[in-house]
């Protein structure tokens, strides 16, 4: 990506890695941040913006997100995704391996960054298969993927059953540095469920995934993260059960990090009700008390990190008979306005808070550069403006794909300016 | 396009989940003139003459779609019938697409059955023709439940205040569904009684009442509604075996003469004798299992003749040769 110098003149400056929340000039030459300070003056040539009146975070990072590429683009490529993330407000975005192929060999990690790069708009950060073919069986070429670029390892969407395969998992990244990230689900418990399993459920006749079945399996992780030391990242936490287990782990000194969803922040099972299945995704959204118990674990830190996620879905997928429609939703262009007006508007987080779930910690997590404005970091930084109102439009997506249960809601606070590595990849 | 003019149901009926008391009353007054028609030597009135109804069923059906088929012609519409095997619902065409082209066709009605939960919401929410729910996954089989409560008003008088209990397999059933929604409308207490692994979680949420032994519920009951126990369910472990089932859940005339008390028996088929039920308890005298059967066409001509229009009070003047 070519580097860029430009100067953000006059915006709030939040940045919780340097415990900074005041007024500043941001100067970012030949793609890093040079200088914060007052009456900072340009390069030549350099791009001057006034962003007075404006928010400037480091840039965003989404560490969970499904580019569908390579195999299924016509829900999403690279290129629309990586777009899709910079509208939304992120510079960086992980994505995952489920693929077609399934990404578990370091060609393939270096094509998904190779496309990532020619997208030109937000950072693409691969990540590797723990398990060949997301079979579950054989470890993939963990270290060869981690030196073609790869940033986690996991098998997202297909859960590691075998615990011996876990701990072989956690086991050998050790000696890499990088979170083996796991989507927490026992498939025996959840088996043919396609929603929560819970009164909505039985009145609706649809089979359902009990809590249980999400936090059996991170009780297992944690454990096996425990005895072997390894860094477990578990994904989009939904129980109440869940949270807690992890807020024990962290005390105990288990290294975990783990993500909270928009969508198990703000909704409930009743979004499902009628049988929509643009509010159909895995973990299921589940009941208040579980909402409301991911709404603190964010609180309290016990949920590192905000990620999305985002799961395109052609729209004739989503045109089906409720059991047939597959999981998932897209997230990278509600994320900022969702968060800002029902988090952050709701005094559950303050702004510098959410900034560090959703870039200080992710990168940390992940071990990304970025997430900082210190001088020499990655010249990545989003511009937000707390106050404009807007209505979500999925037709308006930079995404190729529409599925979401938040269209129509009226949000305020957005990104009106994405910044990558010096360079404007999105303003609106 | 011929469009559905308005009648007391809506466009659909896709459960009963929703209907009021009333409503549900009309269906079953509206069934009762209509019942008379089957016992003709002439059996049609031309009552939707020109109607065109497409019977769409994506799931074996025998017992369900032979009634709704004599109903219709009963009622002297046109009907087709469209079933998964050979037609291209087996060639990977979409329910959206299935729907959209029998739309084409301008159809005044479609009475589906399809696998899964919602289908026939998803159905009517997509066109205009009147859609009637003959089965959606474990969801509803709303005119199985009406013809229920018909069956059960005819021999225990009106349904407020009735105990009901349902036996068996809740969890996977959509007569269930349909029989708890209903009941609980007309103000009837209604429990399950089965298996905990073959009962929905958080029943009791919904104003249900749960019995763990057959024979309490026996004593408790004035109605009992024993559902199919399917093969497949021993298959998936939800109970041991079927002779244990049998054993435990069983409805039999040991343990109905036990209780001293009247029973009202009711299954909605097809039965496996010995299994839920005893053969000395399905042709006994507390069984109104055929009652139910008659019972079927008459609701669902009921059913068919409000969607399209027709007055609840001409029900009477349009079985003598009037049109809806």
């Amino acid at each position: 990506m070519s580097a860029g110098s430009m100067l953000l003149k006059g915006g709030r400056v939040v940045d919780p890695s340097q415990s900074l929340d005041a007024v500043r000039d941001v100067l970012i030459v030949d793609g890093v941040v040079a200088a914060l300070g007052t009456d900072l003056s340009a390069p030549e040539g350099a791009r001057v913006v006034d962003v007075s009146g404006k928010v400037v975070t480091p840039g965003l990072i989404d560490v969970h997100v499904h580019l569908r590429e390579p195999g299924q683009e016509h829900k999403e490529t690279i290129a629309t995704g990586a777009r899709a993330a910079a509208a939304g407000g992120f510079t960086a975005v992980v994505a995952m391996p489920n693929t077609d192929p399934v990404i578990d060999s370091p060609a393939l990690v270096a094509y998904v960054a190779a496309e990532g790069a020619k997208a030109g708009a937000a950072r693409v950060y691969p990540t590797g298969a723990i398990s060949l073919g997301l079979a579950g069986e054989r470890l993939a070429p963990m270290g060869e993927m981690i030196e073609a670029g790869a940033v986690a390892i996991t098998d997202d969407g297909h859960p590691v059953m075998d615990s011996g395969l876990m701990r072989l998992a956690l086991e050998y990244a050790r000696g890499f540095g990088v979170p083996i990230a796991d989507h927490p689900e026992d498939l025996g418990l959840s088996a043919g469920g396609q929603m929560n399993e819970g009164v909505m459920s039985s009145r609706m006749g649809v089979r359902g995934k009990p809590n249980a079945s999400e936090d059996v399996h991170i009780v297992r992780d944690l454990l096996v993260a425990e005895f072997t030391r390894g860094h477990i990242h578990l994904q989009h936490v939904s129980t109440r059960f869940g949270v807690e287990a992890i807020r024990q782990a962290k005390a105990r000194g288990v290294h975990v990090t783990a993500e909270a969803s928009p969508h198990h922040l703000l909704l409930t099972d009743e979004a499902v009700e009628g049988y929509r299945t643009e509010a159909k995704m895995n973990p299921p959204l589940r009941t208040e008390a579980d909402r409301a118990a991911v709404m603190e674990g964010l609180r309290d830190g016990t949920l590192d990190v905000i990620a999305t996620d985002h799961a395109p879905h052609h729209y004739d997928e989503k045109e089906q008979a409720f059991d047939d429609a597959p999981n998932g939703i897209v997230g990278l262009e509600t994320a900022v306005g969702l968060i800002l007006t029902h988090v952050v508007g709701k005094g559950v987080l303050d702004l510098p808070t959410m900034v560090e779930r959703m870039s200080t910690q992710p990168a940390r997590a992940f071990g990304l550069p970025g997430g900082t404005l210190a001088d020499g970091a990655p010249g990545d930084v989003t511009v937000l403006d707390l106050d404009a109102s807007w209505t979500v439009d999925p037709d308006a997506f930079e995404s190729r794909s529409r599925n979401t249960p938040f269209g129509g809601w009226e949000l305020t606070g957005r990104a009106v300016m994405t910044v990558v590595g010096g360079r404007v990849v999105y303003e609106g | 396009m011929s469009r559905a003019v308005s009648s007391p149901l809506g466009k659909d009926l896709v459960g009963l989940e929703g209907l009021s008391a009333d409503q549900i009353r009309t269906i079953l007054d509206t069934a009762e003139p209509f019942k008379e028609i089957s016992q003709r030597r002439v059996k049609k009135v031309p009552v939707l003459r020109g109607k065109t109804i497409v019977n769409l069923f994506f799931e074996p059906s025998t017992r369900t779609r032979v009634s709704f088929e004599f109903a219709e012609k009963r009622l002297s519409a046109d009907t087709v019938n469209i079933s998964s095997s050979g037609s291209s619902v087996v060639k990977g065409e979409t329910l959206v697409d299935t729907a959209r082209n029998l739309e084409a066709m301008q159809i005044d009605m479609v009475v589906m059955r399809h696998g899964s939960s919602g289908a026939a919401r998803f159905l009517a929410e997509r066109i205009p023709s009147n859609v009637i729910n003959a089965g959606d996954g474990r969801h509803e089989h709303p005119t199985q439940g009406l013809l229920d409560l018909l069956t059960i008003r005819d021999h225990r008088g009106p349904i407020e205040g009735l105990k009901v209990c349902i036996v068996g397999d809740v969890l996977h059933s959509r007569v269930a569904r349909s029989n708890i929604f209903g009941l609980l409308a007309l103000g009837a207490e209604v429990a399950v009684c089965g298996p905990r692994t073959l009962l929905p979680v958080g029943i009791e949420e919904m104003g249900v009442g749960v019995f763990a032994r057959v024979e309490e519920a026996m004593e408790w009951a004035d109605v009992l509604n024993v559902l199919r126990l399917q093969l497949e369910r021993m298959q998936g472990g939800f109970v041991p075996s079927l002779r244990e089932y049998n054993r435990i859940y069983g409805v039999s005339r040991a343990r109905l003469d036990a209780t001293g008390r009247d029973l009202l028996v009711l299954h909605p088929g097809p039965m496996n004798r010995g299994v839920e039920i005893d053969s000395d308890v399905a042709d006994g005298p507390h069984s109104v299992i055929l009652n139910q059967v008659t019972n079927g066409v008459a609701v669902r001509m009921a059913v068919l003749y409000l969607l399209a229009g027709g007055a609840p009070d001409k029900a009477e003047a349009a079985k003598q040769g009037g049109e809806a």
